[in-house]
């Protein structure tokens, strides 16, 4: 295949099972990834209508250097989130960006609703729809297994994504498990493939491009490729990986714990990366494209009879997942954590949110704001089997109770009180009790997430509080991050890929015109993004900060909440001045 | 002739640098399966990465099988490939008891490693190393 100037994007009716290949000027500044998704939304979105009108797309986009360079390995999701409504994206890497590189295709729009439980297949010659109604109610493992089974074409190297129970249920944070180890993660996206009675999708990878002439690209794949192996750049992303944070973080009295309660605790080194690698670690994995494979996989072996009857499971983990499924429900045992993530993973729920949500959930049975009658089981900080019968009850949506907590923690504080100790920051927080800046990056940024504008690493490195310098921060972060996301990169090799690696890499495969105008177009794509998170809803004043994150108490000190306040204030501003 | 051995795959964590660069260098082309390496799960991401590779027979089948001579037997093991000499017949792919040939199905070119060695300084696990044929070759009878 050539590699088309011009983007070619696969816009297919589930409903109608009908494709047609656009082709999109790419003169028209969009980038990629991010900036491409959006460049979609805008024509096929709806942002008046709800995530589960049948119309409204799932996007998936790759960008310019997706395959070309190292660590160019990850994709964007664009979709109406079903926890807030809003335009959202969710990044994920696995097999995934290749595939749909090597599909000849940047990008993937599937709209409409399939009429039965469907699996939606690409390749470079193929498309179609496949029947797996009998996969609905599956968990993502047992159906990862079978879709391999049923469409065995382009075994060993295709992607395959899928979701669990959670997604079918209409969960506000399912998630999609890409290529077992990976993610969509957050904001409800395994919902919105669910909504569209679409279990899995199979995406080919079975065709190749050319590469552009000459020595210069050879030149630069080497040097960067040599960057991230031998030098210092992803030592922490591959030795200990992101859980290394966990004693980092726990020392600085930083580490949410148990609701948020407090901030650290004695048994942070028996659930901290070095434990983990000691105990559990049962290999590493990659990203297709990835040297670093900075995917850390456990092993965790349960007995399930007498006479040394065991089974394995191999779960991936990291900083985050140790916090939601770790710290935050007090759990100190690393084994605990992989069982629970297991059983969070196995169903099809984002387990950040999960674990923060029955975090919740826990101190408000503790404090009788609920009762058992609502749990169903008791649900004490440390203890692993309530929380395990707790996920199924909430995938389920088995009560009244679960279908409002599977709306979402405030959603379920709203409902029953304690709102105080909902640990919300525009969506379940993330494992960082830092302080300030990050509480407002993840509140009021554009993807809820610590990803968006690393407000957790400006605390812990910053000393003055100077409102105009982090504002300053906050937007060239974020501006640095989009122009990742639009390439797509992993946000991992930020230390590698600044702006000039950037342009060289767009130059040296023929995208001179796209690195000329690199500062502009991200500007742009940024604009974008934030037009369309308003577009559909997005209201600052309606974000607030829980009380029990104003209560935290850090290396730092109390934190200061005037400072805090008067950040989101503008930092809203700023964020509205992106908006025409 | 040295020849490349994939000796050591269970240490693989399947980024496919190797066949990125057998696709970029050799076939100067973007790909994971226009390389004369090819990296599969064996069964599902959870069980572990094959190498789909020339095994570099001293008596190779796909030399014998092939009617016009694009492929001959190769020193130490293997095969030399005259590009400009194959009709695309597969007769080579059929002929492989490993499977290690791929007829591309754009350009219906046979695809098999030459075992030039390029891939192996862009494995990071050292997964792949060039041996000498004829080690290889003793140590068989020894086994």
């Amino acid at each position: 295949m050539k590699d088309d100037r011009r983007y070619r994007v696969m816009v297919y009716d589930l409903g109608r099972q009908m494709g047609k290949v656009e082709y999109l000027d790419t003169a028209e500044g969009f980038l990629g990834g991010s900036g491409l998704a959006a460049r979609l939304f805008e024509t096929y979105g709806r942002p008046g209508d709800p995530y589960d009108h049948p119309g409204q797309p799932l996007i998936f986009a790759i960008g310019p250097l997706t395959g070309y360079f190292p660590l160019m390995s990850k994709v964007v999701m664009g979709f109406v989130s079903p926890y807030n409504s809003q335009y959202a994206e969710s990044h994920a890497g696995g097999r995934l960006a290749l595939a749909l590189r090597f599909s000849g295709y940047h990008g993937l729009v599937l709209t409409g609703q399939a009429h039965i439980p469907s699996c939606f297949v690409l390749g470079h010659d193929s498309l179609g729809l496949l029947d797996v109604h009998y996969l609905w109610g599956m968990d993502v493992f047992k159906a990862g297994k079978i879709l391999r089974k049923i469409h065995g074409r382009g075994s060993g190297n295709r992607s395959i994504i899928r979701i669990g129970p959670a997604g079918e249920n209409g969960c506000s944070f399912a998630s999609i498990n890409v290529d077992s180890y990976r993610h969509f993660g957050r904001l409800g996206c395994g919902s919105a493939m669910g909504v569209k009675n679409l279990k899995g999708i199979i995406i080919q990878g079975d065709g190749s491009l050319d590469l552009p002439p000459g020595k210069d690209y050879r030149r630069l794949y080497e040097s960067i490729y040599k960057q991230m192996t031998e030098t210092e750049a992803m030592c922490k992303y591959h030795d200990l990986g992101t859980p290394v944070n966990v004693m980092a973080l726990n020392e600085l009295n930083a580490l949410p714990w148990r609701n948020m309660q407090k901030t650290s605790d004695d048994g942070a080194e028996q659930v901290s990366g070095e434990r983990f690698a000691a105990d559990l670690l049962l290999r590493k994995t990659a990203c297709s494209g990835c040297p670093v494979g900075c995917i850390h996989v456990g092993l965790l072996r349960e007995q399930f009879a007498e006479q040394h009857e065991f089974v394995y499971r191999q779960v991936s983990y990291d900083h985050e997942p140790i916090f939601s499924a770790g710290t935050m429900l007090d759990i100190t045992n690393a084994k605990d954590v992989l069982t629970l993530l297991e059983r969070m993973d196995n169903v099809g729920l984002d387990v950040m949110s999960a674990g923060v949500s029955l975090a919740w959930a826990t101190e408000a049975l503790d404090k009788g704001i609920i009762s058992e009658k609502e749990t169903l089981v008791p649900l004490e900080f440390g203890s692993v089997e309530g929380y395990c019968h707790a996920i199924d009850h909430l995938c389920r949506q088995t009560n009244e109770f679960y279908q409002t907590l599977a709306r979402g923690t405030k959603a379920a504080a709203n409902a029953y009180g304690g709102k105080d100790f909902a640990c919300v920051l525009g969506q379940e927080m993330a494992g960082y009790a830092t302080g300030e800046v990050f509480y407002v990056s993840q509140a009021y940024g554009f993807r809820h997430s610590h990803l968006d504008t690393a407000g957790y690493s400006y605390d812990q490195k910053a000393g003055d509080k100077s409102i105009d310098t982090t504002i300053s921060f906050l937007l060239k972060e974020e501006a640095a991050r989009v122009m990742l996301t639009c390439m797509v990169s992993c946000l991992f090799a930020r230390g590698v890929y600044n702006q000039e690696r950037i342009e060289e890499a767009l130059t040296v495969i023929g995208r001179r015109d796209m690195a000329e105008a690199l500062p502009q177009s991200v500007t742009e794509v940024q604009k974008a993004r934030w037009r369309l998170k308003y577009a559909t809803g997005y209201d600052p004043t309606q974000i607030d900060i829980p009380t029990r994150l104003k209560e935290t108490v850090n290396w730092k000190g109390p934190l200061d909440e005037n400072f805090m306040l008067e950040l989101a204030r503008r930092y809203i501003v700023a964020i509205e001045g992106m908006v025409p | 002739m040295k020849i490349l051995r994939a000796s050591r795959m269970d240490r693989c964590i399947g980024c496919f640098s190797c066949s990125l660069t057998c696709a970029r260098v050799v076939h100067k082309s973007l790909s994971w399966s226009r390389s004369g390496i090819r990296i599969h799960s064996a069964a599902g991401l959870s069980t572990g990465f094959e190498a789909q590779v020339c095994l570099a027979c001293t008596h190779a089948p796909c030399a014998d099988a092939c009617p016009t001579g694009a492929f001959s037997q190769r020193r130490g093991g293997g095969v030399i490939v005259k590009r400009d000499l194959c009709i695309r017949c597969g007769e080579c792919a059929r002929a492989c008891p490993v499977n290690a040939i791929l007829m591309d199905p754009e350009l219906g070119d046979p695809i098999v490693c030459i075992h030039c060695g390029q891939c192996v300084s862009f494995c990071p696990h050292d997964c792949l190393e060039m041996v000498q044929g004829h080690v290889i070759k003793e140590a068989i009878h020894e086994g």
